[in-house]
């Protein structure tokens, strides 16, 4: 780990200095350490330009491990609950990891940069549950946030940003591959992924040359209606394409005190990422066990009548109320789906896709809170996922 | 041709016999895998000395549960029972203590000893009934396991109710308290709290250091014998009843592996490269070995490898030898009181003082020791007219600062043989050839980890449900047809046999619960 990461109290981003002649807010939060913006002028329109143009954002501050060795592949196997001996050289995988007990500690990417080479990204820390992991296996484990600068380029226009700068044949990455390119003479890795749920690409290179990628990005990407965003925009693109956020939609369960409110892949919707055909991985008996008594909750994607956002809302099976059976952790107004959506949690005997379920909204009009019960249907997969996001090569503007 | 075999049982020491004997009666078909050519691990006798033997690592039969003793054939013999305990002074006083007898001490002490006797022995059987069943597990939801917590909580509250009190207020407490508020003596007291430290990494002022002595008054009661031909001869025993019952029992053949295959114990591999299949291994092996040695950490999960890793196993105890050519000079205690279990302990302050350094990584400068000199009672011993002495001295860190070499034994060697001397005159004189086992020496010569008697901490957070850790106290480790079944599982260590015992059972129910 850098030493630099705590000594200075709060970091700023090797992108910063551009950031900060964009700003015209001066909304800034902390995450993980680092000032980053929530808005620079204005988050409805940089959310706009996740959805119509090219969008910027700086995740740097994502947390970043790189695992390198000869038993890198069987190391996180182990690890993640889903096959990543099906991993290629070149590929990225969405994986989920687990204590024994079966209960999520986060979700994340896994980058396989070479035959040993691996670059883990979650939002957490977990610097020592892989190390502690690392035992018996041949590698080597390095935290190495502060030393990738990172940027998302985001939107149906962000292909043709990248091709206008010349990077590399950006135009034959299909979804979850990635490569390296040479930038001003020094190889540095994209990866066509993002948290938006719309054609995108992330950008992975050495801080030294943050600010002038940027700027090269923003001339070539100028004619494009290139933007750059605060997460407050990416928060509600990643809510329409009902992406999890770790700490919102589940809490990792080594930060849990009360027995109960962790939350297995089954129950979160990611089974998918759950492979029984291994015969070891963290958690897999708690988790066989699981499957075999069945999940006690269910992620449910909830398309909510009206147009208030249900934030923090309990969820009831009737519309009279009565028996709570769960409850929102995310919730917005679409505006591209123009619609009232939600992530959440309920019982596992309800919520299946096409049920229709209730959402108690408190909204405050005019000093006077008011109350409304709105039918909500479970909907299956996201809520915006346009053919875009898989079209290779992508459409140009 | 591989072998195959229902249960493999790694490492023949007594609790690996205990479980072989107890899966053969069962129709099992076991084989035990012993790495060295003599059977029974810390549970040994050798000739240290031309003609000298002297049981190796335990010295002391107290702890062997009626049930075990029960079912073996032939029974064990002994050259003494229910030796007396003398602790020294260094001015000729002393305190001698039986399991309800004492003497040299005031009648307030008297009569004090009796009622700390007579408790702490009913409070042990109460602890014992816990330490003979496989423990329950704590929120599994299963009605057998509340059953059982029920049934501990009645054995405790049919104490009456403000003995469970005491009982509970006593637990986790340390021994220097407990015996400072009742006797003034100090020989006693040191007595006392040598009682409770011996084989731990802790002073009579830790904590948990009154269910250490709680745990060793089980079985006898409190009395101690004197196997004839050493602890040797009980492994002996063990052997021959485990093979009278169908047991295979093999020595010189150390365990290279436990196998693992699709996520499951398939079997071992010997160092010779020889496989021997079973889809159940019992390991008598610490656990820290058993995982990480002989299956290997990638087999489990992080968590589990955490709790493993911080297993408190650090042995702190040393044992002496000494081949003598005769007693020490009358000067010292006679040779009656040779014969009984001496203990060198001036004091609780003095136990306490003798810990101190070993927090740090140092030996004790004035150590205390547990004596023995078995050739009083067993010929068998020594050569006539000459004798053995056998010691357990404290405290000598398996962690020693700047670690353990051929100078840093000698000067702790010599250091007991400086203490022995005052306790006993005239011993040095006699000696005519000895030897110190470290730690580290036991650790290599017995294969336990951190050279650690009891293959862990005997504390209660290493407990009952808790030991050796948490999701594998039922002696079923968290990786399907592997069981622990040595000192490091409950009830921890001592000559008892209830882990293997235990381990067997466990096994069984499980077999017919299926």
């Amino acid at each position: 780990m850098s030493a630099s990461q705590v000594a200075q109290g709060r970091l700023v981003t090797p992108f910063y200095s551009r950031q900060r002649e964009l700003d015209t807010l001066n909304r800034w939060h902390e995450w993980k350490g680092y000032t980053v913006a929530d808005a620079f002028y204005c988050a409805e329109l940089e959310y706009f330009a996740i959805r119509n143009a090219t969008a910027v954002f700086d995740l740097t501050p994502m947390t970043k491990y790189r695992i390198r060795g000869v038993d890198a592949t069987a190391y996180l196997d182990r690890l993640m609950t889903r096959d990543m001996y099906g991993l290629a050289v070149g590929r990225v995988a969405y994986a989920v990891w687990c204590n024994d007990a079966g209960q999520v500690l986060d979700d994340g990417t896994v980058f396989r940069l070479g035959e040993h080479d691996y670059r883990l990204c979650s939002q957490e820390r977990h610097f020592d549950w892989l190390c502690a992991s690392a035992a018996g296996f041949d590698v080597e484990v390095v935290h190495e946030t502060a030393e990738i600068a990172a940027l998302a380029v985001q939107g149906p226009t962000s292909f043709s940003t990248l091709e206008r700068m010349g990077l590399g044949d950006v135009r034959s990455l299909k979804p979850f591959d990635l490569m390296s390119v040479d930038y001003a003479g020094t190889p540095i890795v994209v990866s066509r992924t993002g948290f938006t749920g719309d054609l995108g690409y992330e950008v992975w290179l050495p801080p030294i040359l943050a600010e002038a990628f940027w700027d090269d990005l923003f001339t070539a990407g100028a004619p494009v209606g290139i933007r750059a965003i605060g997460g407050d925009a990416l928060e509600l693109a990643r809510i329409e394409a009902g992406y999890l956020v770790a700490g919102v939609d589940f809490l990792p369960a080594d930060e849990i005190v009360r027995p109960g409110r962790g939350r297995s892949p089954l129950e979160l919707g990611l089974e998918w990422l759950v492979d029984f055909g291994k015969p070891h991985f963290n958690g897999r008996r708690a988790l066989a066990e699981e499957w075999r008594t069945g999940p006690r909750r269910r992620f449910v994607r909830l398309d909510v009548d009206g147009n208030k956002p249900a934030r923090d809302a309990y969820i009831y099976a009737r519309p009279g109320g009565g028996k709570q059976v769960g409850f929102v952790t995310s919730a917005a107004w679409s505006p591209v789906c123009k619609r009232s959506i939600a992530l959440g949690t309920v019982d596992a005997r309800y919520g299946k896709p096409g049920d229709t379920l209730w959402v108690e909204i408190y909204y405050n009009q005019e000093m006077r809170w008011r109350r409304k019960m709105a039918r909500a249907s479970v909907v299956e997969g996201p809520f915006w996922d346009p053919p875009r996001r898989r079209t290779t090569p992508p459409v140009p503007y | 041709m591989t072998e195959r075999f229902d249960v493999v049982i790694v490492g023949g020491g007594h609790n690996g016999l205990v479980a072989a004997a107890e899966l053969a009666k069962a129709g099992k078909a076991v084989v035990v895998l012993e790495a060295k050519s003599q059977i029974g691990g810390a549970c040994t006798t050798r000739e240290f000395a031309d003609g000298f033997n002297v049981s190796a690592a335990a010295h002391l039969v107290y702890q062997l549960q009626p049930h075990v003793e029960k079912r073996l054939s032939p029974k064990p013999r002994y050259a003494a029972r229910a030796l007396d305990t003398v602790v020294l002074g260094g001015d000729g006083q002393r305190v001698r203590y039986g399991s309800t007898s004492i003497a040299g001490v005031d009648d307030a002490d008297r009569g004090a000893y009796a009622r700390y006797a007579k408790r702490m022995r009913r409070f042990s059987r109460v602890l014992w009934r816990w330490l003979n069943r496989v423990p329950p597990r704590l929120l599994s939801g299963r009605g057998t396991d509340t059953r059982q917590l029920l049934r501990m909580a009645l054995e405790l509250r049919l104490l009456g109710k403000s003995e469970m009190r005491e009982f509970l207020r006593l637990i986790g407490g340390n021994i220097y308290d407990h015996v400072d508020e009742q006797f003034s003596n100090e020989l006693l007291k040191g007595g006392l709290c040598l009682d409770a430290v011996l084989g731990t990494h802790a002073g009579p002022r830790s904590p948990n250091t009154i269910v250490a002595a709680l745990h060793r008054l089980g079985g006898a009661g409190g009395t101690y014998a004197l196997p004839a031909g050493g602890m040797g001869s009980v492994a002996a025993g063990l052997m021959m009843t485990a093979r009278a019952e169908g047991a295979d029992i093999r020595t010189d053949s150390p365990v290279r592996s436990i196998r693992v295959d699709n996520g499951r114990v398939v079997g071992v591999e010997t160092a010779d490269g020889a496989r021997i299949d079973s889809y159940v291994v019992l390991s008598s092996v610490d656990p820290k070995q058993t995982v990480r040695s002989l299956v290997g950490e990638r087999h489990f999960e992080t968590g589990f490898l955490r709790r493993i890793g911080h297993l408190r196993a650090a042995g702190n105890a040393a044992k002496l030898h000494l081949a003598l050519d005769g007693l020490p000079d009358s000067e010292g205690p006679g040779h009656e009181e040779l014969g009984q279990r001496l203990l060198i302990a001036p004091g609780p302050d003095a136990v306490e003082r003798a810990f101190n350094p070993a927090k740090y990584g140092r030996c004790s400068e004035a150590p205390v020791m547990e004596i023995l000199i078995p050739s009083i009672h067993d010929e068998t011993a020594a050569p006539a007219g000459q004798h053995v002495l056998s010691a357990v001295a404290q405290y000598a860190p398996y962690e020693l600062e700047g670690g353990w070499d051929d100078e840093s034994k000698r000067q702790f060697f010599e250091t007991c043989l400086d203490t022995l001397e005052v306790y006993l005159p005239g011993i040095r004189a006699r000696i005519l050839e000895g030897e110190l086992l470290t730690p580290v020496d036991l650790a290599n010569e017995f294969r336990m980890s951190g050279g650690h008697w009891h293959h862990g901490e005997l504390a209660l957070d290493q407990f009952l449900f808790t030991r050796p850790v948490p999701g594998a106290a039922q002696y079923r480790a968290p990786l399907d047809g592997l069981y622990f079944c040595g000192a490091g599982s409950h009830p921890g260590g001592g000559v008892s046999g209830a882990p293997g015992y235990n381990a067997a059972r466990a096994l069984l129910n499980r077999e017919a619960d299926r």
